[in-house]
């Protein structure tokens, strides 16, 4: 892929400004190297360097002229958010700088590069991982915890959402489609019928809490929540309910939370009441707002967009979180 | 039928992926064509079962609300009932039918995912 057309940073430009930014990443650096592209969306690029000391970084960028997503954050704000979160004592990759002007590489922010995995398949199955799976959804509980505990005074401006709000979002995302899937039809009325009310204070809630966002370590287990993209104000249930979604459990469906563990070990590690039923509600919306993403992705193919056989593709995932959502229907019926 | 994406626009994005000429050792493409590979896979099963799929389907939408019809048109009507709360979305014969049409389609789309066994468990996991 060229970059450098269109007004667009080449991996050159990039890695020239990394270079000259160094110094001030580590007083021992005098430069980068290793300056590679770890993945790109139409929203995000993520960059992987080392400084000439040895530092391993990651550079996340805005790609010029990329419209942020309408609910995703500026990148300084996902940054403090990092910082706030980690002074809480969540497991972050540790914030290095975020990028001004004058560092040439348009909105941006340099993290730590943590060792470990993220590949969801990966961490459900591979043998590296069978020591630290057993403890891993109660980790999950205890770091959304702090998480949610992080002091909500003086983060970067957050929307704030809730259960219903959510549901009329994403109706209404879904009405704009002009879809026909009676499953999403029962489910937005079955979910808008026993939808909880606003929690009695928002908390800080990371938005994309699941296994393929955690770095996990075979031997120190999860060191590093990230993609804070998503962050907002509102229902603590919420995160505890999206590691649970099918969709993110790789096969190994009988272990609800993130194909690794349990429910009762995730609010074990949680401590403070959240019952049962709220977490299994914020599961099913998950469902239903992965089967409208799905939706969306693939009319970015339809509208000429994005003509990828992937855009394409991804369509024919909304019929996973269908067959997800009349699982979880029928066990309430 | 089945929409977003029906299976001619499917065919049409494995046709414009195959016309690309790729560049030795770009990762983006050799992704792309395993996702080329899979949307071959489901066009293939989608030949072979989509049909009776939908007539059993209609058959079903008929019986529910007893109405005759052809897929898109009473499929567009249960939409239509469900949105204006004639239909409760825990019914039990609407819920047969909405499950029986989730077996159908993940058979075509995604016949290994973890959720078909964990509808057939009976209440099980998801």
């Amino acid at each position: 892929m060229t970059l450098g057309e269109g007004g667009n940073h080449s991996l050159m430009d990039v890695a020239t400004a990394i270079d000259l930014l160094a110094p001030r990443l580590s007083p021992a650096a005098t430069g980068a190297r290793n300056v590679r592209r770890l993945s790109g969306g139409a929203s995000l690029e993520t960059w992987a360097f080392d400084l000439s000391d040895g530092t391993p970084l990651i550079l996340r960028r805005r790609p010029d002229g990329a419209l942020p997503r309408e609910t995703a954050l500026p990148l300084a704000s996902e940054a403090a958010l990092i910082r706030a979160a980690a002074a809480a004592g969540a497991p972050s990759p540790g914030v290095a700088h975020i990028c001004e002007p004058g560092d040439q590489l348009g909105e941006a922010y340099v993290m730590h590069r943590l060792e470990g995995e993220t590949l969801g398949r990966r961490i459900v199955r591979d043998e590296a991982f069978a020591a630290v799976r057993p403890g891993l959804a109660r980790r999950c509980g205890e770091v959304l915890a702090q998480i949610h505990a992080t002091p909500t005074d003086h983060l970067p401006p957050l929307a704030t959402s809730d259960a219903r709000g959510e549901l009329a979002r994403y109706e209404g995302v879904y009405r704009d489609l002009d879809a026909r899937r009676p499953i999403l039809e029962a489910a937005f009325r079955w979910l808008e019928a026993i939808a909880p009310a606003p929690p009695e204070r928002p908390v800080l809630v990371h938005g994309d809490f699941r296994n393929g966002n955690l770095m996990i370590h075979p031997d120190r287990g999860l060191v590093g929540v990230l993609d804070w993209e998503l962050a907002h104000l509102g229902d603590p249930a919420e995160d505890l309910g999206w590691i649970c979604v099918n969709s993110w459990r790789f096969g190994e469906w009988r272990k609800p939370v993130g194909g690794f563990g349990d429910y009762a070990e995730l609010l074990a590690g949680y401590g403070g009441y959240i019952s049962l039923d709220r977490v299994r509600f914020w599961q099913a919306l998950g469902s239903l707002k992965w089967a409208v993403m799905c939706l969306m992705m693939y009319q970015s193919f339809a509208t000429g967009a994005d003509r990828s056989v992937e855009r394409a593709m991804i369509g024919r995932r909304t019929s996973e979180a269908e067959i997800d959502l009349v699982t979880l229907m029928e066990g309430a019926a | 039928m089945i929409t977003h994406p029906t299976a001619a626009e499917l065919a049409q994005a494995v046709a414009a992926f195959d016309a690309e000429v790729a560049t030795p050792g770009d990762a983006r493409h050799a992704f792309l064509s395993r996702v080329a590979d899979n949307a071959r896979a489901i066009l293939a099963r989608e030949a072979e079962q989509g049909a009776t799929l939908e007539a059993e389907a209609t058959a079903r939408l008929g019986d529910l609300l007893g109405e005759t019809g052809d897929f898109e048109a009473l499929n567009h009507q249960l939409c239509e009932a469900l949105r204006r709360g004639g239909i409760s979305p825990l019914d039990a014969r609407l819920l047969a039918h909405l499950k029986a049409t989730a077996i159908g389609q993940i058979a075509i789309d995604q016949p290994t995912y973890g959720g078909l066994a964990a509808l057939l468990s009976a209440g099980g996991g998801a």
